[in-house]
């Protein structure tokens, strides 16, 4: 057996098991079945590293369920039987940012939930979680990304409301349910629409006998609304700050990753089940004006929020929009002469900016969360003074907004860089609205760390627990490891991602055969 | 309002009904489950019409006597269970034959017979699917029964 062969199986098998056997160890001992989730979430990225440095190098990975030679997809007359699972570079670089986040945030759930309130069908929540992230950037067919969708909302939406003796958290996992309930209608309407006309689901095949109609027009508007609903781009935005706000630290962190998965979704619908067969530049304008508006709206409703978590939602709100700017110039230059010099370049922004970002948000959540759980407070009026005595603390919150501010040498400046640059050569009001924002996030991060660290002394308050040092500390060191080394990152996993999302006949082949 | 007096049970004619009905419908319920690779319906579909049994005791009887027989934990357990042994064979595929959800069973003497034709009435096929269908039979029916359960709890204490 080629281990490598069967790994995209095994790494959405894994969890999914030991998902379902951690509420039995939970009924034998704590410490263990606690030791068994974060065993389970370490080989996970063990095996997400292996399985991407093998995407890295070899190309595309394909997965069959359940056929006799998984590499190879049975075809009867251009119909794919059975489920495939499709692994390309961007696919892999997705499933990085899934693997590591669950497992800082993993290690951090360890002190931070108490015993006592169904900690095990936590874990099983989140094993869950993660089965549905991997599930969606690994899948190769639209039905199964329709399932893999629901069952994330489903596992996000029972833990948002996990605290679920304060009136907030049910109030935002209400607004999130409802959300996403009709984004994933959007989806299956989408879905039926381009079952009805080519009796088919596999994502590779539609692409490939697709014509450009009124119908596939329907299912695009539908599938693109969808996604940006789902990533909490402006004007659907208003569920994330409700629902980020709520839920306990770790699982806003991965709540973060959760709707890059549908950000995933969003680029793998416009890149490779339309591509160049659609109207790419006016869909690019789209998804520009999507993050410019995320962007502005986002940060300046940062501005004046006294809830750490709630100002911190906003801010994922507004990183979001770097994201849809890079990307969308991206598309609105696919075709064009200029994609291979500045459109890659825009792409590589964008697409470097969502492991960036999901990686110091989910550290900025996290710290959050080590604040609350000594202060038992989100307001930052009630803060101040806490680099006293939680210094590493402080240390992380400082790491974290210097990188989502974009200074270097972390390693958001990195990725606002290529979007700066690409961009100004599109349109230099592009460029100029993306530094503004980016000033106002320095500004507002200034604020909170003024408020919450600087100053006397006021609460006498020990450091945070190991466990969420540990988490903290795992995020930091890849945020601090990008900011040297950007030069790498770029060549050796973001630009095969790029490469991955724009070359769809790749994508088309690899499953149809030549 | 003879069912406050009455702890929350109904009128014997209702309970006795109930109770010699009872088997019925769970042997009903595992019908559909053994028969989900042949006719429809299935381990969804037999899992909940064993949990409407467990509703209906519940109706007649009333929580509290229910509870007694059939504890919540040992019911969210046994979702557990069925839950594993759908991945595990799903496993087992991949780690004794070919790959994820390979149905390695087909060609063996247990549930291998693939007839040609038409299948009307031979159970003893499908390979793998007749497993997947009780685990998810079993998933199912505990789970569905959790939830009523938790219901009647929470409808209990309002009172």
């Amino acid at each position: 057996m080629n281990l490598i062969q069967q790994m995209p199986a095994i790494l959405i098998g894994m969890p999914l098991i030991a998902a379902f056997l951690t509420p039995i160890i939970d009924r034998v001992n704590k410490k263990i079945r606690n030791g068994f989730v974060i065993v389970v979430l370490i080989l996970e990225e063990i095996f997400m590293i292996t399985l991407a440095w093998h995407v890295f190098t070899n190309g595309i990975a394909i997965y069959t369920m359940g056929a006799s030679n998984p590499s190879i997809v049975p075809l009867q007359a251009a119909v794919p039987i059975r489920i495939v699972l499709e692994i390309d570079g961007m696919s892999a670089f997705m499933g990085l940012i899934s693997a590591t986040v669950c497992l800082a945030a993993g290690i951090y759930s360890i002190s931070f939930i108490k015993e006592g309130n169904g900690k095990g069908k936590y874990y099983t929540l989140l094993l869950i979680m993660l089965v549905g992230m991997l599930g969606m950037e690994f899948t190769g067919d639209l039905f199964n990304l329709f399932v893999f969708l629901e069952i994330l909302s489903i596992t996000s939406c029972a833990l948002i409301a996990y605290r679920n003796w304060y009136g907030d958290a049910v109030e935002g996992a209400f607004k999130y349910m409802v959300v996403s309930n009709i984004a994933a209608l959007f989806v299956l309407f989408a879905i039926g629409l381009l079952y009805s006309r080519y009796d088919l689901l596999n994502i590779a095949a539609i692409s490939k006998i697709m014509e450009y109609g009124s119908l596939e027009k329907i299912a695009l508007v539908l599938l693109v609304s969808a996604f940006a609903m789902k990533c909490g781009a402006v004007p659907m935005h208003f569920w994330a700050p409700d629902s980020y706000t709520v839920a306990p630290a770790p699982i806003t962190a991965i709540l973060v990753s959760a709707s890059q998965a549908s950000l995933y979704a969003l680029f793998r619908t416009c890149f490779s089940l339309y591509g160049n067969l659609m109207d790419y530049h006016s869909i690019g304008i789209v998804l520009i004006l999507f993050g410019l508006l995320s962007m502005f709206i986002g940060v300046t409703m940062a501005l004046p929020q006294k809830d750490i978590k709630r100002l911190m939602a906003y801010h994922a709100v507004s990183q979001t929009g770097y994201m849809l700017l890079g990307v969308g110039v991206g598309l609105y230059l696919l075709g064009s002469s200029n994609f291979n010099t500045y459109g890659v370049k825009a792409m590589e922004g964008g697409i470097f900016h969502i492991i960036n970002h999901a990686m110091y948000k989910g550290l900025l959540f996290l710290t959050a969360g080590a604040i609350f759980y000594r202060l038992k407070t989100r307001n930052l009026n009630e803060m101040g003074g806490l680099a006293h005595t939680m210094k590493f603390t402080s240390i992380f919150f400082i790491i974290g907004a210097l990188a989502i501010a974009g200074i270097p040498p972390f390693n958001g400046f990195a990725s606002k860089l290529l979007i700066y640059e690409a961009c100004y050569k599109v349109n230099p009001i592009l460029s100029i609205i993306a530094m503004l924002v980016s000033i106002l996030t320095l500004a507002s991060f200034v604020k909170v760390f003024h408020s919450a660290f600087m100053g006397p002394k006021l609460h006498d308050v020990e450091e945070a627990p190991k466990s969420l040092l540990i988490g903290m500390g795992i995020l930091t060191f890849v945020i601090i490891l990008f900011g040297l080394f950007p030069g790498w990152v770029v060549n050796n996993i973001v630009h095969p991602a790029v490469t991955a999302l724009a070359n769809r006949i790749d994508y088309i082949n690899a499953v149809m055969g030549g | 309002m003879s069912e406050e007096k009455n702890n929350g049970r109904m009128s014997i004619i209702v309970r006795t009904i109930a109770s010699s009905v009872f088997p019925f419908i769970v042997i009903f319920s595992f019908y559909i489950i053994m028969h989900g690779h042949l006719t429809p319906g299935g381990g969804f579909q037999g899992g909940s019409v064993a949990a409407s049994a467990i509703v209906m005791l519940i109706a007649a009887y009333g929580y509290r006597k229910v509870d007694e027989r059939v504890k919540e934990n040992s019911l969210a357990c046994i979702e557990s269970i069925g839950a594993i042994i759908f991945v595990a064979v799903a496993f087992v595929g991949l780690f004794m034959a070919a790959s994820f959800m390979y149905n390695f069973l087909v060609g063996s003497p247990f549930f291998g017979e693939i007839p040609h034709g038409g299948n009307t009435g031979i159970l003893n096929s499908g390979g793998i699917l007749p497993i997947l269908n009780i685990a998810v039979g079993l998933k199912v029916m505990a789970g569905l029964s959790a939830v009523v359960a938790v219901m009647a709890l929470s409808a209990g204490e309002k009172k």
